[in-house]
This record gives structure tokens, sequence and C-alpha cells, in this order.
């Protein structure tokens, strides 16, 4: 048994935590509520000599990703921390960090995305992220932040992978609310992720290297669909991480994460920090003899297809809560998504939205209870009277 | 000074065969800057003509590792490279001292670049950045950008029976990154190579940040025989329109004072930009780009008198 050490910590200072273990060769970051925790406990470390780490205090998220870039083409292991705007003013850059194949690691701290602004919890900045050819895992607490981390460094530098992770904790709810957090000994962590030794530098001068070329007609189309291979294939080589992961430090980490779903008839699909919320109603339900599950995908890019189709197929009634909206006039992007994942499961069971929490608006036991019992008219009646849905708002 | 001979020994790190126009002013500063030094050179470049000629898929001039990531940020780009050498070596990782340069266009760095060149100047990076100056966007068709001198008809700022070009004067781009107080800032044109070289030998020896503003001619944009590139670039020297300026330490000096400043207008004559200047009811703004010359260098003679 290994020797583990609990500590009071947030989100943003687990987040910091394991980048302290990690250590990056370079962390380029600008703040921007309510990430900005993470950059100053980090800075504070590397203040005080605790890690080796080069920091570059850049004056926009836009230079932080560009930076970054920068960096993790010259071979150096790089990381950088964002929120809502921030993620925004660095959008150009993060398309060009997956596409040139950059195994960096950012923690995001889930706000809503201006206008109007908002400095609280939504999910409406990564959602929007989600075909940027990053890797994004959504986490439930700030234990899974800390653990995340450290895997999603493993993860992103995986020679079959090699692909930027965003590892997303709710900002405010996760991100500032103190938990007590299982660290584990820094020397684990170091061997645990091991030297990043990349096969191309930019600073290999004996063996020049052009990066970001211009890519035209004739290869443009190749490059993405490797691109496309890449996260496809990443899903075979994620568990495998994962089980080594899980092996090392005596944890049970998966792509997707099943709460009561074996024998339930109704369940909630939702990401994040709300997934807690709605484990208690389940218990709660549970003792009164409902048949309630709960479905958190962990990881929504790439997309576990699969996992999902199989874990939801066999219910009688399926809610997805969706902490941001897609302003299609169809709900959400995570609705549309396990939608489409079960249209080509032989059962499919009838599927109804919830868009929740936008701007930090609290969800509540009774909020989720009421969505239970939506489930049960539905598996009664087989009929959805609303697909899309509103919870908590006054209309 | 440099020595030709010297010069000549230097392997070629932008090799021919690249796609940019032939008497194309880029090519010349580019390979001018990269002889300032015989240190390993990690080259960044923003978007522009520069990079797209010189790095069409599967094909690359640049016999020196390259990075191009996107139009504003070969500062902040060429900052996450020079760190991550510093990360390194720190760890043993490299053990070569390694020269770190970044190349822009005037759209890239008076404009769009600007924070970003800003930012990296300001955390003191050790590397040099040089504005391929060719007073305008180029690579798009000629569009106006604030190094658009006064006057010159644009794509986006074109001369016509309203308009006699672009109204604004340039942006002193020189003096607002001297306002950074790096080590060394400079102005320089690819007919004055010697001037170049040297200023490039400077910018590669200091510890920090240094900044050359090459004039890089277009003769797509501004209109003039492909072969006359480098006599357009002297005429811009001789006639005060680009001076020929360092700041080294905060110290202001002229490093070629023409004898007598020719007239402007036997610079703004040799070029189609200028063109509509010359017609009846316009020679006002011609007195005007004299003024404002003349102007200039007297601000520039204060400066290197007070510094």
């Amino acid at each position: 048994m290994m020797t583990k050490k609990l500590i009071a910590l947030t989100g943003d200072q687990a987040a910091a935590e394991a980048m302290r273990q990690i250590e990056p060769d370079v962390v380029a970051a600008y703040p921007i509520t309510p990430q900005t925790e993470i950059v100053m406990n980090f800075s504070q470390f590397a203040a005080d000599g605790r890690v080796k780490t080069e920091m570059i205090p850049v004056e926009s998220e836009h230079s932080a990703m560009s930076a970054c870039v920068g960096s993790a083409a010259s071979g150096a292991r790089t990381m950088t921390a964002t929120s809502a705007n921030g993620l925004a003013l660095m959008w150009e850059i993060v398309y060009i960090t997956a596409s040139l194949r950059l195994p960096i690691v950012m923690p995001v701290v889930n706000r809503a995305l201006s206008g109007p602004i908002n400095i609280h919890c939504d999910h409406s900045d990564t959602m929007g992220a989600r075909d940027s050819g990053w890797i994004q895992i959504y986490c439930e607490n700030a234990q899974e932040v800390y653990e995340n981390i450290i895997v999603a460094v493993k993860i992103a530098e995986h020679k079959k992978i090699l692909l930027p992770v965003m590892v997303c904790q709710d900002g405010f709810i996760t991100s500032h609310a103190v938990e007590g957090i299982s660290i584990f000994p820094d020397d684990k962590v170091k061997k645990f992720i091991g030297e990043y030794t990349p096969e191309h530098s930019l600073l290999d001068v004996e063996n020049p290297v052009t990066y970001g070329p211009l890519d035209l007609q004739d290869f443009y189309f190749e490059h993405k669909r490797q691109e496309a291979e890449a996260m496809k294939s990443a899903l075979k080589t994620i568990p495998a991480v994962l089980a080594e992961f899980n092996k090392t430090f005596d944890k049970s980490h998966d792509l997707v994460e099943e709460y009561k779903l074996s024998d339930a008839e109704v369940a909630i699909v939702v990401l994040s920090s709300t997934a807690g919320t709605a484990k208690g109603v389940v218990d709660e339900l549970r003792k009164k003899g409902v048949k309630a599950g709960l479905l958190k995908p962990k990881f929504f890019r790439p997309f576990p297809k699969a996992r999902i189709t199989k874990a939801l197929s066999n219910l009688k009634a399926v809610a997805v809560l969706d902490r941001s909206d897609s302003f299609s006039g169809e709900g959400g992007p995570l609705f549309s998504e396990i939608k489409a994942a079960l249209y080509e499961s032989e059962k499919r069971p009838p599927v109804i939205d919830y868009i929740f929490g936008l701007g930090g608006r609290d969800i509540f036991p009774e909020d989720i209870k009421k969505v239970y019992k939506d489930l049960q008219e539905i598996k009664k009646t087989k009929k959805i009277k609303s697909p899309v849905n509103y919870l908590g708002i006054r209309e | 000074m440099a020595n030709i001979k010297e010069l000549s020994k230097i392997p070629e790190r932008l090799t021919g065969g690249h796609r940019l126009c032939a008497g194309c002013g880029a090519s010349i500063a580019v390979r001018q800057i990269l002889m300032g030094t015989t240190s390993p050179v990690v080259a960044g470049a923003a978007t522009g003509c520069l990079e797209v000629a010189t790095t069409i898929y599967p094909y690359t001039a640049w016999n020196v590792p390259f990075i191009h990531n996107a139009f504003e940020n070969v500062a902040a780009t060429i900052s996450g490279a020079e760190t991550a050498y510093r990360a390194l070596k720190k760890k043993g990782k490299i053990t070569k001292d390694i020269k770190f340069v970044a190349f822009g266009g005037d759209g890239g760095t008076y404009d769009i670049g600007l924070q970003s060149l800003s930012g990296a100047l300001e955390r003191g990076h050790n590397f040099v950045y040089v504005c391929y100056n060719n007073e305008a966007y180029e690579n798009t068709g000629v569009q106006r950008s604030s190094a658009t001198p006064k006057g010159a008809s644009t794509t986006t700022a074109p001369a016509g029976k309203a308009s006699y070009g672009k109204p604004q004067m340039r942006k002193d781009l020189t003096a607002i990154v001297a306002a950074h107080n790096i080590p060394y800032a400079a102005q320089g044109s690819i007919s004055h190579w010697n001037d170049v070289v040297t200023k490039s030998q400077k910018a590669f020896a200091v510890k920090g940040p240094a900044f050359l503003n090459i004039l890089s001619l277009c003769h797509r944009g501004w209109r003039y025989r492909q072969e006359d590139t480098v006599k357009v670039s002297k005429l811009a020297v001789e006639t005060g329109y680009w001076p020929l300026i360092e700041i080294e330490n905060g110290k202001w000096r002229f490093t070629y004072r023409p004898k007598e400043r020719k007239p402007v207008v036997e610079f703004l004559k040799t070029q189609g930009r200028f063109k509509h200047l010359f017609k009846e009811g316009n020679k006002s703004v011609l007195d005007e780009i004299q003024k404002d010359i003349d102007n200039y260098w007297e601000y520039l003679e204060k400066l290197v008198r007070a510094t």
C-alpha cells in the first residue's frame, strides 16, 4: 500500500498541485477568473524554487497558447490553463496546437462564455472547443481534477496519440470549494509520467525541421485525416493508459462512469460536478424502489460512443443534462451526441434534454428529482412531450 | 563592419528554389540578417509572403529549424521556443548555444502582431525580431497597413477622385519598440547590405531582445520594375524617407547620413503607388510628405543629440 497524503485543497489548488508534481519544463499562462488560482499557486511554486519550470508570464491567452506551441515544438513538456473568454481568445491557436500534434495539457476551469459577461460555471467555453482536435476530460470533483491532470500528460504524450488535452472542472463549484484530496508521492507521479522525449524538436539544429508549413490542396486533407484517425484510435489507447494509472495508484478510472446503471430503468447523463449531486438523488430514489441510474462520460473527446450506447440502450428513458446550449434550437451538445450515438442501436430509449446551470445558476437535488419524475412518466407513456427543456429557470 | 569574404563562407540558411517573386526584398533581407551570426539559428515567421512562399508542403527552403504558427504571434511563438531552450539547457538536455530570430511583415508586426511583440520585448526574451517591412499587406494583394506611408495608393485605401490614397502618416514602430528599453533596435535597408549585416551582428550579440526594422521592397505592391529593388531602396535612404538609425542601450545614432538629402519626390516618382500624387491638384500632398520627412529627420537629430 502506497503512502498517501490527505490535504485540504480547492479544485484550482489541486490542479496546481498536480502541475507541481508534473513539473513541466515550461508554463505559459495568463490569469482569468476562475482559473487564476492555478496560475497564482503554480507561480508561487516556481518562485519558491519548488519547481524548476520556466514561466512565461504572457500578456494574453492568445500569446499563452502561441508560446506553448513554440515551447512544445521545441521538445519541452509544456502546460497552460484557462477559462471561458481566455479559451475563446486562444481559439485560433487551440486548433493549430492539435494539428501540430503537440501534447500540451491545459486545465480549463469551465466558465460561461460572454456575453453577457459572467464569471460563473457553465460548459459553453469548452463545448465550443469540442471540435478543435483536443482530448477533453470532464472532472466531477477536485480529486478527479488532480488525478486526471496527471494521467492527461501520459495520454497526450503517448506515441500513438500525440494530441493536446483539456482537463475541465466546474468553475467555482469545483475550482473554489475545498475538499480533502489524496495526494500521491512526488516520486511516484514523476516515475509514472516519465521523461518527455519527442521524436522531433525545433531545437535539433543538426536535423532542421520546418513546423507549420503552408499545406494546400495536395496534402491538407490527408493531414486532417491523420488528425481524425489519431483521435479515433486514441479511444483504443486511452484505456491502456488508464489501466496503467489505475494499477500504479490503485484507482479505477475509465472512459465513462456508470452509477447504479446495470439494472436501472431510467437514467441521467451528465458531466462534471452535477454528476455528484445526481448520484445523491439516485441513492435517495433507489431507497424508494425507483430503478434510477446515472452515466457520467469522463471523456467527451474522443467520444466513447460504444460505451455510451452499451450503457444506455437497455434503459426505458434517458435524460441528458446539458450545461450549455448549442443554439441550434435542438438542445445542447451532449444531447445531440448521445442521441446520435443511440441512433445505430437496435434498442433506442427515448431521450430528453434539460439545459441547466447556465452562468452558474445552481442546480438542486429537487431539480434532478423532477427530471427522474419526468423520466418515469416517459417510461410509462413512452412519449416525450417536449424534447428540449430548461431546468431551474424563470419562464 | 562585415567582411564580404567572411560572409560568403556562411552556409546559405534560406536556400534558393523558394517561390518569392524575382526582385522581392524579403528574401534579400532574410539572407542578410542570417549572415549576422555563425551560431545555430532557430527561425520563426508570421503568416505572410515569406512563410507562404518558402514552406509549401512538402517543400521547405529553410536549412535551419523553422516554425510558423499564425499571423499575429511569431514573437510569442519564438518566446516559447527560447524559453524551452533555457529550460532544456538548464536540465542539460541541450548543450549548444542557439540563437532565435522571428520574421514578420509589417502587417504581422505593426498591426496584428504588435501586442505579441510588445509582450515578448517586455519579458526580455533573448531573440532578434525582424520586421521585413514592405509597407502594406502585400501577400493578400496590397492592402493598407499602419506602415503604409501617407499618399500611397493601396487596395483598401486607394487613390480616387475623392482620395489621394492613405491620408495618415505611417506608425513610428522603431520608436515604439525603443520605448520598451530593449538593448538594441535599428532600421535598415537592403540596399545598404553592410549596414544591415552589421546591425544584425549587433542584434544577435546582445543579451535580451533586439529589433530590426528592415525596409524590404515589394515591386508588385509598390509598382516599379522588379530589377530596380536595390535602386529604389537606395533612394529611400538617400532621400531620408527611410533613415538608417540604431538605438543601442537608449542611445540614438545615425549609422549612415546622406551628404545631402535628395528631395523625396526622387523616391516617390519611381513607384506606381505614388503616381497619382504627380497629377494636378496633388502638389500639396507632395509638399506635405516632404515636410513630414524633414520634421521627422529633425526629430531624430534631437534624439541623437539628447541621448
